[in-house]
């Protein structure tokens, strides 16, 4: 752990993992050294599920350009959802 | 020196030792054949994990002539791929710096417990494993050389700390009772050439025996031949500096 910055939300849904698709129960974001992307510190965001094991994880790991952008992407995406009442609707549902 | 008509023998294996609290964890020792005598070297692990990467360079050192051993410091965090149990703990904050300790203090009571031990051991870490390996050997007198590749937060400010690292590693250097190997990389943002820089600046305030090396050229982790942070010239340079150093203080001494 070089840089030791990383929190945990609790979230719900669900990830494909290496064995299928599993229930989603947490979501570790960190900014550190990343296993795979080619940048020294990256994004990585670990959409896992603490009680079924290490393995229940779905990872990615983001250049900080990227991380913004999807950030944006994710709130501009609710905000037209909320504005065509779709997420009423889904909670009403 | 190496010479072609030489024999030569290892055996590299999983196995389990006692480490900190009493625990059984798991440890890939790789060890030379034969009577010996030979010295032992502890691998601390970086933060990507207990991988391949430390698995290689655990028979690296074996054929160099050292039993060697890297205990697994996330054995705790459960079994999975490297990555994934690395993900686990890199979410809890790490692994408590006096766990660690102790592991390493138990792999090292194994090692001098060998029949063919020569009665020296060192450690060797790089990334969060250099730093570890700098916090072992300054808490535990137990090593006999030290070598520190890019341990980062060995200088750490007040609002670093963390119930996992509660004291920077710098804070015990008056401790250090065996000489110390550094390589670092000018692009380095953790440990920075500054932060380094403070390190040396303790380690000369309590007269200890050291070396430092600054690469230019290169960042963090320039020894991972499978990252593009691999610098080949660095780390060929890197790699003979710290068997030069070893043979000196483990097996001349």
């Amino acid at each position: 752990m070089c840089t030791m910055i990383a929190q945990q939300v609790k979230i719900d849904g669900c990830g494909k993992g290496a064995s299928g698709w599993f229930t989603l129960r947490e979501a570790d974001v960190s900014y550190d050294h990343p296993f795979n992307a080619p940048f020294e510190h990256a994004l990585n965001i670990d959409f896992v599920n603490e009680v079924q094991g290490p393995g229940a994880r779905v990872a990615v790991e983001l250049s900080v350009e990227a991380a913004r952008t999807l950030v944006e992407t994710i709130q501009a995406v609710l905000t037209r959802a909320e504005a065509g009442g779709y997420i009423e609707k889904e909670a009403t549902a | 020196m190496y010479k072609t008509d030489i024999y030569e023998s290892m055996l590299a294996e999983t196995i389990t030792l006692q480490g900190f609290n009493g625990d059984m964890i798991n440890a890939y020792f790789a060890r030379p054949l034969g009577p010996g005598p030979f010295p032992g070297m502890v691998l601390v692990h970086h933060m990507p994990g207990w991988d391949e990467w430390y698995k290689e360079i655990t028979c690296r050192f074996a054929r160099q002539g050292y039993a060697t051993l890297s205990p697994n410091l996330y054995f705790r965090a459960g079994h999975g791929t490297p990555e994934d149990v690395a993900a686990k703990v890199r979410a809890a904050g790490g692994v408590p710096d006096d766990q660690v300790v102790g592991d390493l203090a138990g792999a090292t009571r194994f090692l001098r417990s060998l029949p063919t031990s020569n009665g020296k051991v060192g450690i060797f870490g790089t990334c969060s494993g250099g730093r570890h390996a700098y916090l072992a050997a300054c808490r535990v007198q137990i090593f006999d050389a030290l070598v520190d590749c890019w341990g980062g937060r060995v200088v750490m400010k007040d609002e670093d700390l963390s119930p996992t690292q509660p004291v920077a590693p710098l804070s015990y250097t008056k401790d250090l009772a065996c000489p110390l190997l550094g390589l670092f990389g000018e692009e380095d943002q953790s440990p920075t050439p500054e932060q380094v820089a403070i390190h040396e600046q303790e380690l000369k305030r309590y007269g200890k025996q050291y070396e430092f090396h600054m690469y230019p050229g290169a960042g963090h982790g320039f020894f991972y031949h499978q990252r593009p942070m691999y610098r080949q010239e660095q780390a060929v340079d890197g790699w003979n500096k710290v068997f030069a150093f070893l043979e000196t203080h483990l097996k001349q001494a």
